[in-house]
């Protein structure tokens, strides 16, 4: 049977030196959460082009491709898309008792799997754009 | 004995739907961003190839159950962060009000610009 934890004020971000696994987990997965949750507004407004034509949404997303500034900040999203994926995986593990023993392991796995990914995606990001 | 740490008070509806939720868009968050980054490259995306994707019955409908599960997830998210981090009463409630409009609003401008891009 599952029991509750008192975590104390996890929000005094002034405790970041006695900061576990666990704890930095719960801090990333929340702070790329309100990323991805922010994003999802600006992709529909930006998508939204389309109800202005075709040449409208073409022009919209390219133009924003064109632009380094974006393909970095795509890059960034992509960081916080992959760690929230990994991390809301082995989230659900936890939720389901799976490798409790191992959840201090498997985030670290989850910031070295979401680093290698995102340097590997790194050519594909910023093929043909001009700076 | 492993603790049980969570920012839910586990049992519950949001709870359970949170997790469904993460489940299916582990899957489909994946695949979306596969798709349109790396099968296809986001700065070659056109009006055509939208449409062409859109126009399949199978594909639209699991872009507008991804705009539903992320909108639900990412909402509900959202609102529990704040109520851990602390907000309560009035304020509680007109926050849970104002992401409800937000939500309703955003569903509903993602479903008008699908029908759009698949030309239903």
């Amino acid at each position: 049977m599952s029991q509750s934890y008192n975590r104390g004020a996890v929000e005094d971000f002034g405790r970041w030196r006695e900061f576990s696994a666990g704890m930095w987990a719960w801090i990333f997965h929340k702070f790329t959460g309100w990323v991805l949750a922010g994003y999802l507004f600006t992709h529909i407004a930006v998508l939204s082009s389309a109800m202005q034509g075709a040449q409208t949404y073409n022009e919209t997303l390219q133009g924003l491709e064109g632009l380094f500034v974006v393909r970095i900040l795509e890059i960034g999203l992509l960081a916080v898309a992959v760690f929230h994926i990994l991390n809301g995986i082995r989230l659900l593990m936890v939720d389901l008792g799976v490798g409790l023993e191992a959840q201090d392991k498997s985030f670290y796995a989850s910031m070295v799997l979401t680093g290698a990914i995102v340097v590997a995606s790194v050519p594909t990001f910023l093929s043909e754009v001009g700076i | 004995m492993a603790e049980r740490y969570s920012s839910f008070e586990p049992a519950s509806t949001r709870w359970l739907l949170q997790r469904v939720t993460a489940a299916f868009l582990v899957v489909v968050l994946a695949f979306h961003f596969f798709l349109l980054h790396f099968v296809h490259h986001a700065y070659e995306i056109e009006f055509a190839g939208t449409q062409a994707r859109m126009q399949n019955v199978g594909y639209f409908a699991t872009m507008v159950a991804f705009l539903v599960t992320a909108t639900f997830h990412g909402v509900n998210g959202v609102f529990n962060a704040l109520v851990n981090q602390g907000i309560d009463g009035t304020q509680k409630t007109a926050v849970k009000w104002v992401l409800v409009v937000a939500s309703v609003a955003l569903i509903a401008q993602g479903v008008r610009v699908a029908i759009v891009m698949a030309g239903f």
